[in-house]
């Protein structure tokens, strides 16, 4: 599915401070029976948001009030597990456009780039100061900049670049997919299959 | 010409193109597909007007919400019914062969595609399940992929991939009595973390792996992805060989001959460099055991659990909550600690060796009164040699109850779940909260400690009742 352009993003940011979130904390496997990628958003950290009587939980983040924002900041090895793509389309359905860590798990990183959710890999340092800036002030916006690989704080001003694939960056600033690409050298596809 | 690891050369003789400063486009032999994560990549294909490229390299089958009892009536929960319907539909309207419940080849992907002789050496597999890495215990180039993948390898039979690192893991010396593939994998993934493999492809060699059969390398190769790396394989030799010999969609006759000049020469070269070397003592592997909610926290199963007082600050939380999730307490021991639910099978236990170690260790002995157990093979195959050999006497003898196939209480979307605060001694792969039903609590172990803890209703040491 051909994706949104990425532009620039300001927000506030929702803060996870959690090691190791897996996908099956993303979205629970009991919540992969739909047959189309929308709605997924509703049972984003399905387990984590609400009780077993469907009542949120009041300590979670997504329930708080006080945070709020397109940006998702979260503690290390961010996606490990399981390889469905419905995580990544739960965080975008729910609104977030960016998911900010130190590590990030290899499918779910390739996954959100294919649906225009943008992983942000920064520092150990860079992580938990922010994590400590939107804690203390909920209000502190972050800036990310695709065209110049930027993040930063900017009441702070703290900043650092971010590495992305030269190819996706520009897939995700032109809204292309891979698989327009795919097609487009199809010819190629055949020609090696007969030498093969 | 420079010396290269096999899963460099596999990936080479794949390469439809390289992107420049991008990904390399990749070939794909081999494409795998399930009712959970190909239907909306079929949708986008449709939107888009296509109809698959090249339809007799994918093959299906329905295993991950599939009920594991009474598979022959209407699927009772109707949203997997929904999907396993739409995936009969897609298949059928693109001419892909589906092995769908009540089909003699139905079962997990992963344990149908090698049982079938699908699965080659030095092939590129895909699959939209992060386990399709257990495929590289042929030396084929076999890891998980997400939908959108899947919708590319539909249109195109390619996909994008970057150059992973390489890593490769020796395992050298002799196996201690008692212990198997399931704990030198588990035993790697506790030294190097949930995520010490990220980024990285793995070959694994060694004498000890060497020594084990193609059940058990393909346990050790499905557990990559739990320590973050995408896929991991080993180079084919006569174990290989003699496994895939006459197997259904095997090469025959002249073919066979052919395939196997080009099989003999998948090894990596002599002075290949690998960007990470580990080693490991396969005298130093005891029967292990994981004890918090991801596979990295795993350790021998006679230890005590870590009271955390030599980690980082910042790596605390995240593990006082997750002993909190399990209910137990920092520093104390695993052994002896009661439990409730055993369960066997999965991609990474539920071969015929699996319900053959498992049946001749509760042999002549019965279950604990109180420990629900289910027994899960992994394919419909696997569940008729089972009842051939004679395994479904012994267990229903001792007290357990044979289900039929599917990935069941692995990843529990079907009916077969783990309450919550219940504690499961599991031959599966993940102990994330929740992963076998919301609340429940996950031990991950090797079938003979699974065994042992059906036997006694505690955590066990094999070894004693060996």
């Amino acid at each position: 599915m051909p994706v949104e352009k990425f532009s620039t993003i300001v927000s506030t940011c929702v803060p996870l401070p959690i090691e190791n979130v897996d996908t099956d904390q993303i979205i629970p496997a009991r919540f992969l029976k739909a047959t189309s990628r929308q709605g997924f958003g509703e049972n984003l950290f399905r387990d984590w948001r609400y009780d077993k009587n469907d009542q949120p939980k009041s300590d979670f983040v997504l329930n708080i009030k006080t945070w709020k924002g397109t940006i998702l900041v979260a503690g290390k090895n961010f996606g490990s597990g399981s390889s469905r793509e419905h995580a990544a389309w739960a965080i975008y359905d729910h609104g977030f456009r960016v998911v900010v860590s130190s590590f990030f798990a290899d499918i779910f990183k390739n996954n959100a780039l294919n649906n225009g959710l943008l992983p942000v890999q920064v520092s150990e340092g860079f992580l938990s100061f922010l994590l400590k800036e939107i804690h203390t002030k909920p209000s502190s916006a972050v800036k990310v900049d695709l065209e110049k690989q930027t993040i930063t704080i900017l009441a702070t001003g703290n900043t650092e670049s971010f590495d992305i694939n030269p190819y996706k960056k520009a897939c995700l600033l032109n809204g292309y997919d891979d698989i327009d690409y795919l097609l487009s050298i199809k010819d190629k596809i055949e020609k090696f299959e007969l030498q093969k | 010409m420079t010396a290269k690891p096999l899963s460099d050369k596999n990936r080479e003789n794949h390469d439809v193109e390289q992107i420049d400063q991008g990904p390399s486009v990749l070939y794909i032999d081999r494409h795998l597909i399930h009712e959970v994560t190909s239907p909306v990549a079929f949708s986008g294909l449709e939107r888009r007007g296509l109809s698959v490229f090249r339809p007799k390299q994918t093959v299906a089958t329905a295993d991950h919400n599939v009920p594991t009892t009474d598979q022959h009536l209407p699927i009772r929960d109707m949203l997997s019914r929904s999907q396993v319907d739409k995936l009969t539909e897609n298949c059928g309207r693109h001419g892909i062969t589906l092995y769908g419940l009540n089909h003699p080849f139905q079962g997990i992907v992963h344990v149908i595609g090698p049982e079938l002789g699908l699965t080659q050496p030095g092939m590129t597999i895909v699959c939209g399940d992060s386990h399709t890495a257990t495929h590289g215990a042929f030396g084929s180039v076999a890891f998980g992929i997400g939908t959108s993948e899947i919708e590319m390898v539909l249109a195109s039979q390619c996909i994008m991939q970057p150059k992973p690192k390489k890593m490769r893991i020796t395992v050298d010396g002799k196996l201690k009595n008692g212990v198997t593939a399931k704990d030198i994998i588990l035993y790697i993934i506790s030294k190097i973390s949930a995520s010490g493999g990220t980024g990285y492809f793995i070959e694994y060699a060694g004498s000890a792996i060497r020594s084990l059969s193609m059940e058990g390398r393909m346990t050790i190769c499905n557990m990559s992805i739990e320590c973050g790396s995408r896929g991991g394989l080993i180079a084919p030799d006569e174990v290989t060989f003699s496994y895939l010999k006459g197997r259904d969609f095997a090469p025959k006759g002249r073919d066979w001959d052919h395939a196997m000049d080009h099989w003999k020469s998948l090894q990596t070269d002599e002075g290949a460099t690998f960007d990470l070397e580990l080693g490991y003592d396969a005298a130093d592997i005891e029967p292990m055991i994981t004890y918090g909610t991801n596979p990295g926290m795993g350790m021998r199963i006679s230890a005590q659990i870590p009271d955390g007082s030599s980690l980082a600050e910042n790596e605390k939380p995240s593990f006082y909550k997750s002993l909190q999730y399990m209910g137990i307490e920092p520093g104390t021991p695993m052994l002896g600690r009661r439990i409730d639910y055993v369960f066997i099978g999965s991609c990474t236990n539920g071969r015929i060796e699996d319900l053959r170690a498992f049946a001749g260790f509760v042999k002549g002995k019965k279950k604990e009164e109180n420990v629900v157990a289910w027994i899960v093979p992994g394919s419909r195959q696997v569940e008729k040699q089972a009842r051939e050999e004679g395994l479904v006497n012994i267990l229903e003898e001792a007290g357990f109850a044979f289900r039929q196939p599917g990935c069941s209480a692995c990843l529990a979307m079907n009916d077969d779940k783990v309450p919550e605060g219940k504690y499961a001694v599991s031959t599966s792969n993940r102990n994330f909260e929740g992963r076998q039903g919301p609340g429940a609590r996950t031990f991950l172990t090797s079938p003979l400690t699974a065994a042992a803890a059906a036997l006694t209703g505690k955590i066990t040491d094999p070894r004693d009742l060996l």
